[in-house]
């Protein structure tokens, strides 16, 4: 049929109907970007991340001798040294003195090479001197230059070579300080939820608490770095950089978080519930205790959770608590100075050394598989106690 | 009867010691944003005392470091806002953009896909987000215009603001995902029985009933931009610089906080003070920022009186 | 009664993802009368409705075959642009659902947007004459300004009649427009449905049996899907043909 006899063909509309797909396709781009920018993202930090998987070793021979138990200058052949990473040559005197039956042998060792040596290995950007050089292409040449797991990374600490250093001490930072929040958050926050859902009287106060609680969450997280600055350090005494600070100064932060959830799964908690309990001539508090918490404890969890994965990526309130020192071994106590994983990403990255890049890279892609598997965590519990009254 | 009634009274005693342990941990709520309010203002006013609280707020020279040292924090405002500023004008239009095609163009297999996956860019800690800007997007826009013939430093406020503004997407596109989703459908049906076509209802009928809501996303977004602080630590500059130039380095407060307290400077220095008088103006804004839009998002509620949001 | 058929539908199938929501409808429907449909609950009036101003289009799972012919063409061919039937197929819902906007910009939005007439003027006196229209001038004169939601739900429904003749529409639909309102509300909406109808072709869904003797020419009985029965309005009421059509005015099923 042609366009005059179609009493509802309206050239005016082509028009309009361009602009309709022109909008759609910028809100597909919109999405699309956040995407794209997600992929560039956790590309460029595998890229830059997944060489740290290896690190370069250089078959020497090492003699234990009473001169390199001396100097460890002297426990490998001279042209070597400046290959071989310093931090693990000077290891070797202490490995004798443990280890006496060494003393008078000759050993072909694995060393761990230097970190310059190294980027020369996965081809990065190096600097090595002309006659290093040289020594390093023979060894290479005759197959005495390896790339093996990096297992230091995993089991040392902090480290002012770069090829020696690890993210083992910032792991047990974490997990010290987010023991310490957890410990203080998640009692405080249950039972605050507990307070405003099933105790108060819904006046004036627990109107003030809920926006209380809600503003908390809004204050930026530097400036809980400054409260535990101010009180927890200062006024308290309690010691710099420590777990406890950083862990104290995190609870805060969580808890808002850890009331919201909580009081969301305690309202899921069906009224009826609560009235059978009534009902048998329980307390209001037996009430509560024994049927009401059981029933929102799996949303609690998630919430929990949720709030120890943020916790987890927290790091301007910690460094302002002085969290960033330098911990080449890991703390023992909540009352050592400790670092956490976020600190230590920013430490190597404010480091000049280009092997610390790849350190710091690698750093957050186990820090990111840690926090998604949290999320994922949350996810899963949230789906599985998922009831539907 | 004598046993009944003192068992009842033990039982008496021990609820209420419960109830009032509740209400003791609910106070610590209050208490800590008393303890950030007073511990901040404290020092602040320890600060005013030696420095002057006009030139804090209209000078335009910052140098903690001197003998006469000088604290104009305007320069260390002005970049603040500038970032923010750009961070805003991506994160708006893309997360904007992102939730309406979520709520009014995805199928609901692709939203349980999507939206996660966004949620992923919200949890990425803001270390991470800084080690991109100062190490990828940085030296790519100094490479970038380079080959333009413009000169951009390394700690430009354009590399930190993009980066803040793609973490912000997800504040902007989740809170504006759920307003728009919340507008009765009824709207968009009267809409477009009149004959219009589905871009034009979203624009002149969806997103102006969704405004407070949006505006409420805006606001928190710009509160998360001006608090943010790894990001800028990691990528922007140190130097309070008075400039429109986004290629040129800039400050902000919460990298001057940072700056003032990391190191062994004496407490009662005002170098030290004054992050506690940047952090009050963080802290005013941010929180008055919260304040009005927790209002905007009620106001979006009563008027299509829904109960939770 | 004179009757110029305006709507044409035949043989109209629709299916909601597996289910068959309407079954082989043919119906004519008449120029400048109104056409009341009535059914028991779930019946498919308010799918039909929706099928002869493609709204259905908008129900992922909805699926059609068959034709509405209007002026002569099938609007589900495939060169009608379904925006284009809109305009030209106005459409009034059971609950009011004004924009919130200002009573002025609910009724000037869509005529602006189709270019019908410009801003300024024009516009204002295609607002007055709409809402004139609709028979709610005098009571909105001195509040154009103010949100149209503020209104009496009576008052909100004649605006979005107001907003659905500003777009000059040859037929108007409406899905029990009464059923949210009050009896006097009801009232003011039915005398200006026959005022409208000298105008306009409308076609308006009812579980109101006096409603529908009331102000309907013709009127037609779906039950399941099917049309049981269609003819003047005083057919069915006084002698309707099929034993179910009784059944259902005299209110022994329904
Ligand atoms: N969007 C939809 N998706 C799937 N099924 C639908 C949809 N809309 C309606 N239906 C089904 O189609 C049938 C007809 O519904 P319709 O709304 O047309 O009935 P109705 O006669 O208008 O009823 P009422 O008088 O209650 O408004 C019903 O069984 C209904 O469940
Ligand atoms: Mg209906």
């Amino acid at each position: 049929m042609s366009k005059e006899m179609n009493p509802f063909y309206d050239p005016s509309l082509k028009k309009r109907h361009l602009k309709d797909k022109l909008f759609k396709y910028f809100t597909i781009s919109s999405l699309s970007i956040s995407l794209i920018f997600l992929a560039i993202f956790l590309g460029d930090m595998i890229i830059k991340g997944s060489s740290a998987i290896q690190q370069t070793y250089i078959q020497v021979e090492v003699s234990y001798n009473e001169k390199s138990k001396k100097s460890y200058r002297k426990a490998v052949e001279r042209k070597y040294i400046n290959l071989l990473s310093r931090a693990a040559l000077r290891e070797i005197p202490m490995k004798m003195k443990n280890n006496p039956s060494l003393m008078g042998t000759k050993k072909l060792v694995w060393m761990l090479a230097d970190d310059q040596v190294d980027m020369y290995m996965k081809e990065y950007y190096y600097k090595i001197k002309s006659r290093d050089l040289k020594t390093l292409k023979a060894l290479i040449g005759d197959s005495r230059v390896e790339k093996k797991f990096n297992t230091i990374f995993f089991t040392h600490g902090d480290s002012k070579t770069p090829e020696y250093s690890g993210i083992l001490s910032a792991m047990v930072g974490t997990i010290l300080t987010l023991i310490v929040a957890m410990a203080v958050a998640f009692p405080i926050g249950v039972a605050t939820a507990v307070y405003l859902e099933e105790f108060s009287s819904h006046g004036k106060w627990s109107q003030f608490l809920e926006v209380n609680i809600n503003n908390l969450a809004a204050i930026p997280s530097i400036l809980f770095g400054l409260l535990g600055l101010a009180i927890f350090i200062n006024l308290f005494g309690f010691p710099r950089s420590s777990a406890l600070v950083g862990g104290l100064t995190l609870a805060l932060m969580t808890l808002p978080i850890i009331v919201v959830s909580s009081r969301a799964a305690l309202r899921s908690v069906p009224a009826s519930i609560r009235q059978a309990g009534y009902g048998l001539g329980l307390t209001k508090v037996q009430v509560v205790k024994d049927h009401v918490l059981p029933l929102a404890f799996p949303g609690i969890m998630t919430g929990s959770i949720i709030g120890l994965a943020q916790a987890m990526g927290e790091t301007a309130p910690l460094i302002i608590v002085g969290m960033i020192a330098f911990i080449p071994d890991s703390p023992s106590s909540i009352m050592d100075a400790a670092t956490v994983m976020p600190a230590q990403i920013f430490t190597w990255a404010g480091m000049p050394e280009r092997a610390y890049i790849e350190r710091t890279a690698a750093g957050i892609l186990v820090l990111l598989t840690v926090l998604i598997s949290l999320n994922a965590l949350a996810v899963i519990l949230r789906k599985k106690f998922e009831v539907k009254w | 009867m004598q046993t009944f009634e003192t068992k009842n009274r033990n039982r008496h005693i021990q609820e209420d010691m419960i109830k009032y342990a509740l209400i003791l941990a609910a106070t610590i709520s209050i208490l800590t944003t008393f303890g950030i309010l007073f511990s901040i203002l404290f020092e602040a006013i320890e600060f005013f005392k030696l420095k002057s609280f006009v030139y804090f707020f209209t000078g335009t020279e910052w140098s903690p470091g001197t003998v006469d040292s000088k604290f104009g924090a305007l320069p260390i405002f002005a970049g603040t806002f500038i970032i923010t500023l750009i961070a805003m004008s991506v994160a708006l239009p893309i997360g904007l953009g992102s939730a309406i095609f979520m709520s009014e163009y995805a199928t609901k297999t692709q939203r349980t896909i999507l939206k996660p996956l966004l949620e992923v860019l919200a949890g990425i800690p803001t270390v991470v987000y800084g080690f991109f800007a100062a190490i990828t997007v940085a030296p790519f826009i100094v490479n970038v215009c380079n080959s333009i013939g413009l000169e951009a430093s390394f700690n430009s406020a354009l590399a930190s603001g993009v980066v803040m503004g793609i973490m912000i997407i997800p504040v902007i596109s989740s809170l504006s995902d759920d307003v728009i989703t919340a507008v009765p459908d009824s709207l968009r049906k009267g809409s477009l029985a009149l004959g219009m076509t589905k871009s034009e209802t979203i624009k002149d009928v969806v997103i102006p009933s969704a405004m407070p809501g949006i505006i409420s996303a805006a606001l928190l977004g710009i509160s998360k931009a001006l608090g943010e602080t790894m990001i800028v630590v990691m990528a922007a500059g140190l130097r309070p610089n008075l400039s429109w130039n986004i290629l040129e380095d800039m400050t902000t407060v919460t990298v001057r906080i940072v700056d003032s307290l990391v190191g062994d400077q004496a407490f009662n220095s005002p170098a030290t003070l004054s992050a506690f008088a940047l952090g009050l103006a963080l802290f005013v804004v941010t929180l008055t920022l919260n304040i009005v839009s927790v209002r905007m998002i009620q106001k979006f509620k009563e008027k299509y009186k829904m109960s939770s949001l | 009664m004179k009757k110029n058929t305006k709507i044409n539908v035949k043989d109209l199938n629709l299916w909601y993802g597996e289910k068959q929501a309407l079954h082989n409808l043919d119906v004519k429907l008449y120029e400048n009368k109104i056409t009341a449909l009535i059914g028991p609950s779930g019946c498919g009036k308010s799918t039909f409705l929706r099928c002869l101003n493609r709204m259905n289009d908008l129900v992922d799972s909805a699926k059609i075959e068959g034709n509405v012919i209007i002026d002569g063409k099938n609007i589900y061919d495939k060169d009608v642009d379904e925006v284009s039937v809109r305009k030209r197929v106005g459409m009034v819902f059971q609950q009011p659902n004004p924009f919130p906007k200002s009573i002025y910009e609910n009724i000037a939005y869509a005529p602006l947007k189709h270019g019908i007439v410009k801003k300024g003027s024009e516009c204002d006196d295609l607002v007055e004459e709409s809402l004139h229209g609709a028979g709610i001038w005098d009571e909105v004169k001195d509040s154009l300004k103010e949100p149209a939601t503020g209104l009496s739900g009576g008052q909100q429904q004649r605006i979005c009649i107001a907003r659905t003749i500003a777009v000059k529409p040859d037929i108007i639909l409406m899905d029990e427009p009464t059923s949210a309102l009050d009896p006097i509300s009801t009232e003011k909406i039915e005398a200006l449905m026959l005022e409208l109808k000298k105008k306009y072709t409308i076609v308006t869904v009812t579980h109101n049996m006096q409603q529908a003797a009331r102000i309907a020419d013709m009127t037609a009985f779906f039950h399941l899907g099917k049309l049981i029965e269609y003819d003047e309005t005083e057919t069915i009421f006084v002698n309707p043909k099929e034993k179910k059509t009784e059944d259902y005015i005299t209110g022994r099923f329904g």
